[in-house]
């Protein structure tokens, strides 16, 4: 895998490999030395265009833990701010001769146009309201650890699917790897043509009993009432709230975090037993190591040398 | 007097040898020599029956076709402020290599071309930096802001051939009936980029299954279509007429055809992009195809290809509009919108409609010429006694859209790497010679 930009970019084979890979490395994380020596002497840089804490620090913890150098850039206090374009902020760094570059951006497609501009593996951390491949991996990761398997599971995504890149990217995966997906939520967020993606479109949680799994996201409170997406957070928690009235003992409970506690989740389901939010933030370390491991281990290490680059000499698709 | 400005350049004395002549308009169609004359097209003859005059030239014409020159209504030529995109000089240098003897320039410069003294300077610029006759639109709303309506009649005077808030709409009603009201009085095109704000919010593609997947915000058919159908009403009550630039959407020749059966005034173009692309394109998130209004379904494409058939949209424009490398190399969102177009019309129009048999090569000419009319200036045709404006095109020659640049300043074509038939090799433009293909100057020489 040269580069990890979308969960299409997948198949059922490569994504069983990423989670096998992810497994494995999770039994190096119960050791009392938890680092391993594979990436040592490879640049892992974190460019990081909006706020994150669990995805860039699971992705530096990640890179540290192969023995990776790691450098954090994040746009407030960079040249960014000082309005830099992104092709320029790239060559800059691409001079330090990273082996890989882990960005976030708030703009899809952004990740593409990256891969195109420097020699370094590059890996999607999120791009606008497109892609989030790592989280959706590390989703797959958390349900196989549970389940074992998830051929023939009802999973529903609920909430606000049209400005969420995760829901985009767990569809994809869920569904490759033997998911039904149906995704719930008022009609101003889950337009009918996500069918398009393969998801069964629902406007009410009436049927939600058939879920196995439910995946709640994140509701981004400050956009919601001012684009007239819902009039107000109450009437979206009295129909689309996951709560114990509507989440049953049986059904596993997922969120990508951070949640607001109180609007699409009650805070007593995300405190239950049924909830596998944390495991969602214990797998993104493993899971992460995997994709860096991929990305990295078939390549040789970048070399200050252009005339030793191998890579820069292969094709892109390679 | 005509609203269309050029450079002073020598008349045309020349003889284009056995050419085969196509002006479907005045029923022409066969091989002649013709004889161009002090820029006038003094005579078509039977082939080998003419002898170059002393001081004329001769182009070997055999095989190839000898077309009216092409009229486009809606260019952007960044002329004053975005020189760094395209200019007078360069925009006219596309359209003439692309086979346009006529051009109209849009007034969302900077600053916008809202008061006389700015179009007065625009229009002496021309006739010294314009290849081809450029003629300019003035804006309707001052600076654009879609508040107040620009001195209409005054930009009129200094030689406005119509207005348009291009870019933008008239989102207010009542701002658009003052317009037309003022129509009455000084007339010219009213030209409209129809867009409802509100349904367009932040979108950046067409609305739709693709947009969702992507997760880009999008632009709906019903942003277009609502507008034309208000603004249709509207010109009809006031006893005016408006043309609906760059129609995008079935709904939108849906309205535009229902206006025009219940006896509106109205007009409609077309550009290359919406007769052949789709949002379909915009997977790849390359910002190439990113445009306003948005590339839209097959079904879309469809509707607007049989509305250019039927004469529901009588013409093709380009909306040529030219952006720097650095400003569309960027992520798909912070690109600006638009797609060069001039110097591949033609031959993409003809490659991908004509050669397929979807229309005919005489309808594509016929629509990329009908502008005329609408902008007061006579329709080119290739007739004895009439200003020579011409296009020598050898239709068999394949080449590579951008491959060997462009004359345009920019090179944002949606286009750009297909394999297209149709090349352009000489234009003349109001009598005289605007454009040169320099491999076949040097056979022919």
């Amino acid at each position: 895998m040269r580069h990890l930009l979308s969960i299409e970019d997948l198949d059922r084979d490569s994504i069983e490999q990423i989670l096998a890979l992810a497994a494995n490395f999770g039994t190096v994380a119960d050791r009392p030395i938890k680092k391993l020596p594979s990436l040592r002497g490879r640049l892992v840089i974190n460019l990081f265009y909006e706020a994150s804490t669990r995805t860039r620090s699971s992705f530096e913890l990640a890179a540290k833990r192969l023995s990776a150098d790691v450098l954090n850039l994040v746009s407030s206090g960079s040249s960014v701010e000082k309005g830099e374009s992104l092709r320029d902020t790239v060559a800059t760094l691409s001079a330090y001769g990273p082996d890989a570059i882990v960005i976030r951006s708030p703009y899809a497609g952004a990740p593409g146009l990256l891969a195109g501009w420097t020699h370094a593996a590059v890996v999607n951390a999120g791009d606008g309201k497109h892609q989030h491949p790592t989280q959706a991996l590390l989703d797959c990761y958390t349900l196989k650890s549970r389940l074992g398997s998830l051929d023939g599971l009802n999973i529903w995504i609920v909430g606000d699917l049209l400005h969420s890149r995760v829901a985009r990217s767990c569809i994809q995966a869920f569904t490759l790897l033997g998911a039904n997906v149906t995704v719930a939520g008022p009609p101003t967020l889950v337009p009918d043509a996500f069918a398009a993606l393969g998801a069964t479109v629902r406007h009410s949680l009436d049927e939600m009993r058939e879920a196995d799994v439910v995946y709640a996201l994140r509701m981004q409170l400050e956009r919601m009432e001012q684009d007239s997406h819902v009039p107000s957070l109450r009437e979206y928690t009295a129909h689309f709230q996951v709560n114990s009235r509507r989440l049953g003992p049986r059904q596993l409970l997922m969120h990508p975090g951070p949640v607001n506690r109180g609007i699409e989740l009650s805070g007593e389901v995300i405190d239950s037993p049924q909830s596998l939010i944390t495991d969602q933030v214990a797998a993104g370390v493993v899971v992460r190591m995997a994709v860096l491991y991929e990305v990295l281990a078939g390549s040789a290490p970048h070399s200050e040398d252009p005339e030793k680059q191998p890579r820069a000499l292969a094709p892109q698709t390679a | 007097m005509s609203m269309f400005t050029a450079a002073p350049r020598p008349p045309a004395e020349l003889l284009l040898r056995a050419a085969h002549v196509l002006d479907p308009a005045s029923g022409v169609d066969g091989v002649y020599d013709v004889l161009v004359r002090g820029g006038e097209i003094a005579e078509l003859a039977a082939p080998g029956s003419l002898q170059a005059p002393a001081g004329a030239e001769t182009v070997e014409g055999e095989g190839k076709h000898l077309f009216p020159a092409f009229v486009d209504p809606h260019v952007h030529l960044r002329t004053p402020g975005q020189e760094y995109k395209e200019d007078l000089e360069t925009g006219t240098r596309a359209a003439a290599a692309g086979g346009y003897c006529a051009v109209v320039a849009m007034p969302n410069t900077d600053p916008v071309i809202d008061h006389p003294a700015l179009l007065r300077g625009l229009v002496l610029s021309a006739g010294r930096d314009a290849r081809i006759p450029v003629g300019f639109m003035g804006a309707i709303s001052a600076g654009l802001r879609g508040e107040a309506l620009t001195d209409m009649s005054e930009l009129r005077d200094a030689g406005a051939v119509g207005f348009t808030d291009d870019g933008k709409p008239v989102a207010s009603a009542g701002l658009l009936r003052s317009a037309l009201r003022h129509q009455r009085l000084c007339g010219g095109l009213l030209a409209l980029h129809e867009e409802d704000p509100t349904l367009s919010g932040s979108g950046v593609m067409h609305e739709g299954s693709v947009s969702v997947e992507l997760g880009l915000a999008g632009i709906p058919s019903l942003s277009e279509s609502t507008m034309i159908a208000r603004d249709a009403q509207i010109a009809e009550a006031e006893g005016g007429r408006v043309h609906f630039q760059h129609l995008s959407a079935r709904r939108s020749v849906e309205a535009l055809a229902e206006a025009r059966s219940r006896g509106a005034s109205v007009s409609g173009e077309v550009s290359p992009h919406h007769l052949l692309l789709t949002d379909e394109h915009v997977r790849s998130l390359d910002s190439s195809f990113k445009m306003n209004p948005p590339l839209r379904t097959e079904d879309d494409r469809l509707a607007l290809v049989d509305a250019l058939r039927d004469g529901t949209i009588e013409l093709i424009a380009t909306d040529h509009a030219p952006h720097g490398r650095d400003e569309k190399n960027v992520p798909f969102e912070q690109a600006p919108m638009g797609t060069t177009g001039l110097e591949s019309s033609f031959a993409i129009l003809y490659t991908e409609l004509v050669l397929p048999g979807v229309i005919a090569l005489e309808l594509l000419l016929d629509r990329l010429t009908a502008a005329a009319a609408m902008i007061e200036l006579e329709r080119p045709a290739i007739v004895a006694g009439r200003a020579a404006n011409a296009c020598l095109v050898d239709l068999a020659a394949q080449w590579r859209i951008g491959e060997a640049g462009y004359e345009s300043r920019s090179a944002n074509c949606c286009f750009a790497g297909r394999e297209v038939y149709g090349r352009t090799l000489l234009t003349l433009a109001d009598g005289a010679v605007a454009y040169r293909d320099r491999a076949f100057a040097l056979s022919a020489a």
